[in-house]
């Protein structure tokens, strides 16, 4: 993992004691909640329906026990003792009274956190695979480049004021775990002809009002130019892209209304118009420096199998079926990567408590190298973890809670606040995601069902991912009721693709009945067990899907 | 207003600015008169590339302060054109955002507050150190930690 060298460490420093000093003209009348609200939009603090909310940034998801507990310290010392993962691997806490926010920042900085780059129309926090040096699907580990992406981006004095917020996905690994093709830029690692590494560059995905998936612009760019490039594509958006409505700002309507390959061709005009004054230095020593803090750690020399392991799963049933839907393969022979469910049946998706980042910060560092990942779907993951600890890291997880089998499965749903906390929303959604829940509560089912990726919104901004869900869920208000759209057929991964909608939208009491029938379709259809629901899908059409929805007696 | 320069309150000398159209159609007819112009958020900065020698300033306008096209301007000019005259922010120049106008290459502020001096000083010392190189003459934190 990534350390903080003393460069670092003073700018997460001195940007907490700029943000002390603002809240302190904030808190003394000297600025007005307007004059405010861009300088706490730059420090991840929204003013939500009930109180203010802190979103801190968790670089590419990836954090140590130390940092955990630190989130679990501040859950319990000024929330009400529970955070929230996002859907772009941050953490969320609903509670935080704006006085005790700078305290909150120079706790953060202890352990190298911090709130930066979570908020406003800057360059978020980039995202990316949370399996990454774990899995072997990916040609190397992204990690490096989305720490030297977070670096370049951080307060950078161009692009803090762009037409909208901008987001960033990395990922090295064929299978898409990181959504890249729904971003803003999505960069998919590569190995070109010659062996050496670099980056396809997507640009113009995203979700919202107007959902669009990534065009790439340019196969191949090398390592040494990503960083020119990347300016490049930020200085085109910074000046063409539009400023006149709020909703057309994002550079997915940029790239549709200039077309994909004149858009193309101004980022090309740009990168070779750039003088050698204008490029940014980034020594090979400096990559190497990077590169080196994501190094495979100690990993034992261990057999592909586990007899310890063979025989607990012989034994337990439920652990059995935990190990095979929330267990997938490492690249290290006798490892495991481990995702922790944060959906338990009928609690809000993606909550934690302060005891259960505990339990998870004391896990990573008995059983995981000291490394946790939070992913996009508003789980954690413990990536490096020995076939022969399963069983016990299992248990350890099941007394907190935390051992749901429900990875993928159609209860793992990813869901926004809704309207119980967000002022944005039109509609609740936690407890739609409730009730599909409890609807298929049972993990014998739901293990039957297959990998199903269900995903709600409770408004039009698409918070929830409804857009690409397998099946999504949007709620809309009409006329002061709740109504609930039905989509078919998204997905964020390597296919990614917009879901269409199915018809009208139903009553919140009538989604879980509406969506069993569609699962028993699909059951019925599907030629094996083997054939996901998505794959379905494709195969045979959404008709069939479309009647089964609307088929109440 | 009170225009901020070299971290002083300095009398602001000139009168009435041009934008851009005016001032290529003065310049034209008058070269040696074409010593100030202001940039609105949607000119091209490039298209005052044959006046860099003799500009002595360049405003941009920041009508609102959120529309952030004012600092590639400012990067362009600096960086890409390698102008050395003045570049002025007016408009809604607010004090949180000194710094990223500094380091994209403005080096005078017309802030719209008594203390104008005193917020510039406290403003453009709040880090010791920025990732990026810039149009400030920074060379950057990666460059740094090699050097």
């Amino acid at each position: 993992m990534y350390r903080y060298d003393e460069f670092d460490a003073q700018i997460v420093r001195e940007r907490a004691a700029q943000f002390r000093g603002q809240v302190e003209r904030r808190l003394s009348g000297d600025i007005t909640e307007d004059q405010f609200k861009p300088l706490r939009l730059m420090n991840g603090v929204y003013l939500q329906l009930h109180a203010y909310m802190l979103r801190i940034a968790i670089p590419y998801g990836t954090l140590r026990g130390e940092q955990m507990r630190k989130f679990a310290h501040i859950a319990r010392k000024y929330d009400k003792g529970y955070g929230h993962w996002t859907t772009r691997q941050n953490i969320q806490f609903n509670w935080v009274a704006l006085k005790d926010i700078p305290d909150v920042l120079d706790e953060l900085a202890e352990v190298e956190m911090h709130a930066i780059q979570t908020s406003g129309n800057c360059i978020r926090n980039t995202t990316s695979d949370q399996f990454a040096g774990a899995t072997a699907e990916e040609i190397e580990d992204p990690r490096p480049w989305c720490e030297i992406i977070r670096q370049w981006s951080t307060f950078h004095p161009e692009f803090s004021f762009l037409p909208r917020k901008f987001k960033i996905a990395v990922t090295a690994a064929e299978n898409d775990r990181a959504a890249i093709r729904v971003h803003d830029i999505g960069l998919h690692m590569r190995r070109n002809d010659a062996g050496e590494t670099g980056f396809e560059v997507i640009v113009g995905g995203g979700q919202g009002r107007t959902p669009h998936v990534g065009v790439t612009i340019k196969p191949f760019v090398a390592k040494d130019q990503l960083l020119d490039y990347l300016e490049a594509i930020m200085r085109v958006y910074n000046r063409f892209g539009r400023r006149d409505n709020k909703y057309k700002a994002r550079i997915k309507i940029l790239v549709s209304e200039t077309g994909a390959e004149e858009f193309t061709r101004l980022v090309d005009e740009e990168f070779e118009a750039q003088r050698d004054a204008e490029k940014i230095v980034l020594p090979q020593a400096e990559v190497d420096r990077i590169t080196q803090y994501f190094a495979p750690p100690a990993f034992e020399d261990l057999p592909d199998t586990s007899d310890v392991l063979d025989a607990a799963k012989a034994k337990d049933e439920a652990f059995a079926r935990w190990v095979r839907v929330n267990v997938r393969p490492h690249k290290q022979a006798g490892y495991g990567i481990v995702t922790i469910s944060c959906k338990p049946i009928g609690a809000p998706p993606g909550d934690v408590t302060d005891a259960q980042m505990d339990v998870t910060a004391d896990l990573a560092e008995r059983y995981s190298l000291d490394e946790i990942r939070i992913t996009h779907e508003q789980n954690m993951v413990l990536p490096h973890v020995k076939l022969d600890d399963l069983f016990d890291l299992y248990q350890e997880l099941d007394s907190a809670g935390l051992a749901t089998a429900n990875y993928e499965l159609i209860s793992d749903i990813i869901c926004c606040p809704g309207l119980d906390y967000c002022n944005l929303a039109n509609a609740r959604s936690i407890p739609v995601a409730q009730d599909l829940q409890n609807t298929f509560a049972d993990l014998e089912r739901q293990d039957d069902i297959g990998e199903l990726k269900i995903k709600i919104s409770g408004c039009i901004n698409a918070c929830g991912h409804h857009h690409v869900g397998h099946i999504g869920i949007l709620g809309v208000d009409r006329k002061g009721e709740e109504f609930y759209q039905i989509t078919f057929g998204g997905r964020a991964d390597e296919k990614a693709a917009i879901g269409q909608i199915a018809g009208p939208g139903l009553r919140a009491e009538d989604v879980p009945s509406a969506l069993e029938r569609v699962i028993e379709t699909y059951r019925e259809v599907r030629s094996s067990k083997d054939e996901r629901f998505i794959d379905a899908l494709e195969r045979v059409g959404h008709d069939p899907f479309k009647e089964a929805l609307y088929a109440a007696g | 207003m009170p225009l901020v320069k070299n971290g002083e309150v300095t009398a602001n000398p000139h009168g009435e600015v041009l934008t851009l159209e005016p001032f290529l159609e003065m310049a034209a007819a008058d070269p040696k008169d074409a010593v100030i112009v202001r940039l609105m958020p949607d000119d091209c900065p490039l298209q005052l590339e044959p006046f860099l020698d003799q500009l002595e300033v360049v405003e941009i306008s920041f009508p609102r302060y959120a529309d952030g096209r004012g600092y590639s301007q400012a990067q362009l000019l600096r960086r890409r054109l390698g102008y050395k005259g003045e570049i002025r922010a007016v408009g809604d120049v607010l004090r949180d955002q000194l710094l990223f106008m500094l380091r994209s290459g403005f080096d005078a502020f017309e802030l719209g507050r008594e203390d104008a001096a005193q917020a510039f000083a406290a403003a453009s010392r709040e880090y010791s150190h920025f990732y990026q190189p810039a149009a400030d003459g920074e060379s950057g934190v990666f460059a740094r930690r090699h050097s």
